[in-house]
């Protein structure tokens, strides 16, 4: 098993997939860059069409690899590139969500949030804020698949 | 496993900057599938490409993946550089190691693993990839431009000359817009109206532009060339073909109103051409103020109308047309300073905002072009100039700069000499910003030739004192505390987005900024395209702007819609969903989540059993589709997918991304 993230230091250093619309969120991601704002390398994107393409799976599945928390990023409420697309995501994530925590697992490790493509700043202040509150909640093990772990 | 190809970019030093090339092309042979994998120092050039296409023939290389800056940047360059080395362009992948990775990290030590895992996904992702063919589509021949402002009339007038027809859709009864409001422009003095009306007319006389005013976009449906758009044509109460505009109508109407145009400085009548170059010159009743509508009384307008023009009873209308494309020019309003208690404004006559000043000018402005306190009508001997009213304020305005209020003021300190030769003029500013030709000079002969006093400082309080408004300022470069005994202050209030523009976006389905101006597609390559491909913007809508600029970016925006109505047939979406039929079992949720109406339900015959069993399933029109994806989750089944961004291909990522765990 490789562990680049826990070679650089001692330090636990999270894993965060974020899934982020095309239009909105990763536009947004795309203007830290070009704005060279930084934050922590710990959060890796996986771009999408749409939050409303979110399927709660690929959350779980992100959780079952190890990845400490996940984040899901789509455009504004009202301001949808599908018009409704990120109306079906925030229902049916919000739902989501309540059905983790009932599940007993931490629902801190699961974030919604919404990011326009003009806000580079907001995208990066995210980042940063998600790796410090899963830096304090410390690894997911609960929802770790430990076939996968040794399969690796 | 196809044979896949990695090509990593240097970008210069912005990507090998923070990201160890060496070490990340090694660590991209060892990924499954990768057969070869190379780096190059700008592979969006053409060497770059030439690269990629010769290891695509000399590797047989079935995957391409490009690790580069974002897909929203470079994704169609190398796109189109697979395609002519052969390959499907959907077979390529893009990894976001720029603006995703080397662009917001420092360290080459968090930087390098990063970017191996982004590669690392993109090729999980690309070895799932299929050839893909985007759908054509017919492009209706005719566009739509929201706003009648200069910017709405410039491209109007562009697409028209082109040979293709237009319609302009105006809120106000009138088209002209801000400019139609302004007495002279910056920095040459052209009178407004004298540059504004001929371009009216031609717009209005103009075979191939259909002006569309009084009216009011409700909805808009559809995509690219194909844009389903519905127009309220509010009731005039007049019937435009009979109407000659001979004005008897407003002369002998006893109701009066404030009017907009006039910033309501003045009245007009219920019945009401806005201003008299109106186009088209057909009146309209305001039913809020019309004895009629309120009292059932009246009806002198019908009664003097020599052509029998007034129709009472006349209803909303609505306009269902198809577009190819959309232009928005919707323009600015000017932000009521009233939240500023200090400048009094909105508590005595003589304290006007920028644009309110102006009308006095105009010759059919409130005072006949008189220029005089509105207060007791005489003309004003010192006037006190405010900027950035609301402008570069961070606290409680706006943060940016209007752009336009350093000049307009220069403007009227000039025209204010000019109209009452014994005024003195004073400026209180922060900056004086004047970019643009021929700009700075004419700034320069307003404070040397016109005596303009720029004092550099801020405004604490205006308050009357007898027939004067005292202005107390500072002026920061002599540290002096400056009185002002003033007979007029005019305040340069900011220039701000339409109260109702989010609503707009929302219906014509482009973004804004957080201070509620239209977002370009990029900043600056692509300044007058949205993210809604087919949608362009123009003018004071997307930033303050002068008229020069509003032109320039209306004429852009003309030729884009143009590029894009010479066209018969566009591409359409390649990632489009698909129905797995067999699996389907017609539940038609997805159906009730597409936002486009792209799925349908449709009849099957399967052999079952021996026998034929007919059933229903979901289709998807794949020119209707623009992959959103709502319905792939939708589906209980599971048997919904999005080619692109199938369930596999992004599970495949995020096993890819987390195999380091």
């Amino acid at each position: 098993m490789s562990t680049a993230l826990n070679e650089k230091s001692a330090g636990y250093q999270p894993l965060i997939v974020a899934f982020c619309c095309n239009w909105c969120s990763y536009a947004g991601g795309d203007l830290a860059g070009t704005s060279r704002m930084s934050y922590p390398a710990n959060v890796r994107v996986i771009r999408v069409p749409c939050c409303g393409r979110m399927n709660p799976m690929f959350v779980l599945r992100a959780f079952q690899r190890g990845a400490d928390g996940v984040l899901v990023a789509g455009c504004h409420p009202g301001d949808c590139h599908y018009s409704t697309g990120n109306y079906h995501g925030r229902r049916r994530l919000s739902a989501f969500k309540r059905l983790v925590e009932f599940a007993g697992f931490e629902p801190d490790r699961f974030e919604v949030r919404w990011i326009s493509s003009s806000e580079g700043d907001k995208f990066a202040e995210e980042m940063e804020q998600m790796t410090a509150k899963i830096k304090a909640l410390g690894p997911n093990r609960k929802m770790r698949d430990a076939r996968w772990q040794s399969v690796t | 496993m196809p044979r896949t190809g990695v090509f990593i970019c240097h970008c210069g030093t912005n990507i090998a900057g923070t990201v160890d090339i060496e070490k990340a092309v090694e660590a991209s042979r060892n990924f499954p599938g990768v057969v070869h994998a190379d780096d190059y120092r700008y592979l969006c050039s053409e060497m770059g490409q030439d690269l990629i296409k010769k290891a695509i023939e000399d590797n047989k290389l079935e995957r391409v993946v490009v690790g580069t800056c974002s897909p929203r940047m470079h994704e169609g360059t190398f796109r189109k550089a697979a395609a002519e080395a052969g390959l499907n362009p959907y077979l390529l992948e893009v990894a976001n190691i720029r603006e995703h990775c080397s662009w917001v990290h420092k360290d080459i030590e968090e930087g390098t693993p990063k970017a191996i895992a982004l590669l690392r996904a993109a090729v999980a992702k690309a070895v799932l990839n299929e050839s893909l063919d985007a759908p054509e589509l017919e492009v209706e021949k005719r566009a739509l431009v929201i706003g009648g402002g200069i910017a709405g009339i410039q491209a109007a007038i562009d697409i028209a000359e082109a040979g293709y027809e237009v319609d302009v859709v105006e809120r106000e009864p009138s088209i002209g817009g801000r400019m139609a409001q302004l007495e002279k422009t910056f920095p040459t003095l052209d009178c407004s109206a004298c540059i504004l009306t001929p371009k009216m007319v031609e717009a209005a006389q103009h075979p191939n532009i259909n002006l569309i005013t009084y009216s009011e976009v409700e909805e808009v449906k559809g995509f690219v060339g194909q844009f389903d758009v519905k127009i309220r044509q509010k009731a005039r109460s007049v019937d435009p073909v009979k109407c000659t505009g001979c004005g008897v109508c407003y002369e002998k109407c006893p109701a009066k109103a404030s009017s907009e145009f006039e910033m309501g400085l003045s009245k007009r009548k219920a019945i009401y051409v806005p201003f008299p170059q109106a186009v088209p010159n057909v009146p309209v009743i305001d039913r809020d103020a019309c004895l009629y509508f309120r009292k059932g009384r009246c009806q002198i307008c019908e009664k003097e109308c020599p052509p029998q023009a007034i129709v009472y009873d006349q209803k909303d209308e609505f306009i269902e047309r198809r577009y190819g494309t959309i232009i928005v020019a919707t323009g600015f309003d000017q932000m009521s300073p009233s939240q500023y208690g200090e400048y009094g404004y909105g508590q005595h006559p003589d304290i006007l905002t920028g644009l309110e000043f102006e009308r006095l000018f105009n010759a059919s402005g409130p005072t006949g072009g008189k220029v005089v306190r509105l207060s007791d009508g005489k003309p004003p001997k010192k006037v006190v100039f405010v900027q950035c009213v609301g402008s570069r304020d961070k606290a409680r305005g706006m943060n940016y700069c209007s752009k336009i209020c350093c000049m307009y003021t220069a403007k009227q300190a000039v025209l204010l000499k000019e109209k009452v030769p014994d005024a003195k003029s004073y400026v209180f500013y922060i900056d004086v910003r004047t970019a643009g030709k021929g700009y700075e000079e004419f700034q320069r002969r307003a404070a040397e030739e016109y005596d303009v006093a720029y004092l550099r400082g801020q405004v604490g309080k205006i308050f009357p004192e007898g027939d004067h408004l005292v202005v107390h300022g500072v002026d920061s470069l002599s540290g002096k505390i400056i009185e002002i005994k003033a007979d007029m202050v005019v305040l340069a209030a900011a220039s701000i987005a339409r109260a109702d523009a989010p609503d707009l976006g929302r219906i014509v389905g482009i973004n804004s900024d957080s201070y509620h101006f239209f977002n370009e597609a990029h900043p600056k390559l692509k300044p007058v395209e949205t993210h809604t491909a087919g949608i362009f913007i123009a003018g004071a809508c997307q930033a303050p702007k002068d008229i020069p600029d509003t032109v320039a970016q209306a004429s852009a925006a003309a030729v884009k819609a143009v590029g894009l109505l010479s066209k018969d047939f566009l591409k359409g979406e390649a990632c489009t969903a698909e129905v797995n039929q067999a699996e389907c079992s017609g539940c038609m949720y997805c159906e009730a989540v597409c936002p486009y109406s792209a799925i349908n339900p449709v009849e099957i015959e399967e052999r079952y059993h021996g026998g034929t069993l007919k059933r229903t399933v979901a289709e998807v029109n794949p020119a209707l589709c623009q992959g959103c994806g709502s319905c792939t989750v939708i589906c209980r089944s599971g048997s919904v997918n999005l080619k692109g961004f199938s369930n596999e291909q992004i599970l495949a990522e995020v096993d890819a991304i987390c195999l380091q765990r």
